[in-house]
């Protein structure tokens, strides 16, 4: 670990007893090593719902590595990671029905149609029967994309597919590795959009990420690898 | 996780792959037509004569149906690796085992299921008796699974390694010489008018064996390879 700050930038707005209800995140004393280099020590925070937890760091420094290890897809080499007060890494199932992931890659199925990769993550996932897959493509975008193979999409469109899965599903805690990336302003725009909605239905975001996210009345806290 | 659920999650993966397979022609059509070589190849090296031809048929088909199942198995979790799909189902609430069950019959339907049909014109080919058709029908309709089982464990294990075909190749056919060894004892047996149940039988357990514990191996290998 070369430099870790964390910073509350804003202030909750939220009441701290209300956003518990929603679930809480911790990380305890996380360590990872990786080709003999320690990436990062000692790694402890608190995130409640309503709250956003934004990674900062160099290309390499460990942002995609602590991420996966925040979703129990990886071990840590020292730590633990709680949700709600379990440990991810030995008892998961509750926090995986909880639990919403966009990695570097979108997860998305190039031989299937927008609309068929979204029923195949509306089986997977707790769904959120408020909001229709075909809802979903068109808010982000996809509307006249819903029959076309998402091997004619270009990757920005691939990416808000991905966030039309976020859309669909009913997860209280979002880990997204660099939402951002290739998207236009528009499509900017719209990840801020759906954090600051996610914050306010009391879920909590830990977001890799270069780009300021600038959403107001919730709590930002920002660690540097 | 109640009945329906778990039934739900099956078959969306199901339709899920066989509509990905469906639509990738090429990988579905490679394991036929390497089949339908191989069988040719070793027609053409035995010569032309009735009687060799159909004393080799059961070997010849079911090594040409081992190999061509061989090739179309890496295709099982390799793109899912690159487009960030497996790490999906690995972050789902619902069962691993279940949806790796789901994809393991998705890739025999659509892999062995063709070369059935085809083991059965190929075995006019080479001359195999009538009377030996329908044991060979049986051997690969038991048969055939176990190699999509087994394969799925070795094929999570190597995935994302560099150079893991070959590797594949040279862990798996090891293992599936049990099933080769009941399957052209059995189709041999029937083509010379003796009993095939013990064979049968044999092959009905390896089957059994490997479709309560191969799902379960899967799951814990591409647990280990993506952690």
């Amino acid at each position: 670990m070369n430099n870790m700050n964390h910073v509350a930038n804003m202030t909750a707005t939220q009441p701290r007893e209300k956003a518990n209800s929603a679930g809480y995140f911790t990380a305890n004393g996380l360590e990872y090593t990786r080709n003999d280099t320690v990436l990062f020590s000692g790694l402890n925070f608190k995130l409640y719902g309503g709250e956003m937890l934004q990674i900062q760091g160099a290309n390499g420094s460990g942002k995609t590595s602590l991420l996966r290890i925040l979703c129990g897809l990886t071990l840590p080499d020292k730590g633990e990671v709680h949700w709600n007060g379990k440990n991810v890494h030995e008892d998961s199932h509750d926090y995986l029905r909880d639990l919403s992931y966009i990695g570097h890659a979108n997860g998305v199925k190039t031989e299937l149609t927008a609309l068929e990769n979204l029923m195949v993550a509306r089986a997977m996932a707790v769904p959120k029967e408020a909001v229709s897959n075909c809802a979903a493509l068109e808010r982000a975008g996809l509307a006249d994309y819903e029959n076309t193979q998402a091997r004619k999409l270009s990757s920005g469109q691939r990416r808000r597919l991905a966030l039309a899965r976020l859309m669909i599903t009913d997860a209280r805690i979002w880990i997204l590795d660099e939402p951002f990336a290739a998207l236009d302003d528009t499509g900017k725009k719209l990840v801020k959009e759906m954090l600051t909605e996610h914050a306010a239905t009391g879920g909590a975001t830990v977001v890799a990420t270069h780009e300021p996210v600038d959403i107001q009345h919730f709590k930002i806290t920002i660690i540097t690898l | 996780m109640n009945t329906q659920t778990t039934n739900h999650v099956f078959l969306a993966i199901l339709r899920r792959d066989l509509m990905i397979g469906l639509r990738q022609r090429s990988e579905l059509v490679n394991p036929l037509v390497f089949f339908f070589i191989i069988v040719t190849l070793f027609a053409l090296a035995l010569g032309p004569y009735e009687e060799t031809l159909r004393q080799s048929a059961p070997a010849v088909i079911w090594v040409a149906a081992l190999l061509a199942s061989t090739l179309s198995l890496d295709t099982m979790f390799h793109s899912d690796l690159d487009d960030g799909c497996l790490e999906q189902f690995l972050l789902s609430h619902h069962s691993l085992t279940i949806i790796v069950m789901a994809k393991i019959t998705a890739h025999w339907l659509l892999t062995s299921a063709p070369l059935i049909v085809a083991a059965l014109f190929l075995g006019l080919m080479v001359y195999l008796p009538q009377t030996a058709m329908l044991p060979l029908l049986a051997t690969l309709l038991l048969g055939t699974p176990v190699l999509s089982l087994v394969g799925a464990v070795l094929v999570a294990l190597t995935v994302g390694l560099r150079g893991s075909g070959v590797l594949l190749t040279l862990l798996i056919l090891p293992l599936y010489i049990p099933v080769l060894i009941f399957s052209v004892a059995t189709v041999d047996n029937a083509a010379k008018g003796l009993a095939i149940t013990g064979e049968l039988y044999f092959l009905g357990a390896i089957l059994v064996l490997a479709a309560t514990l191969a799902p379960l191996a899967t799951t814990s290998s591409l647990r280990i390879r993506l952690g």
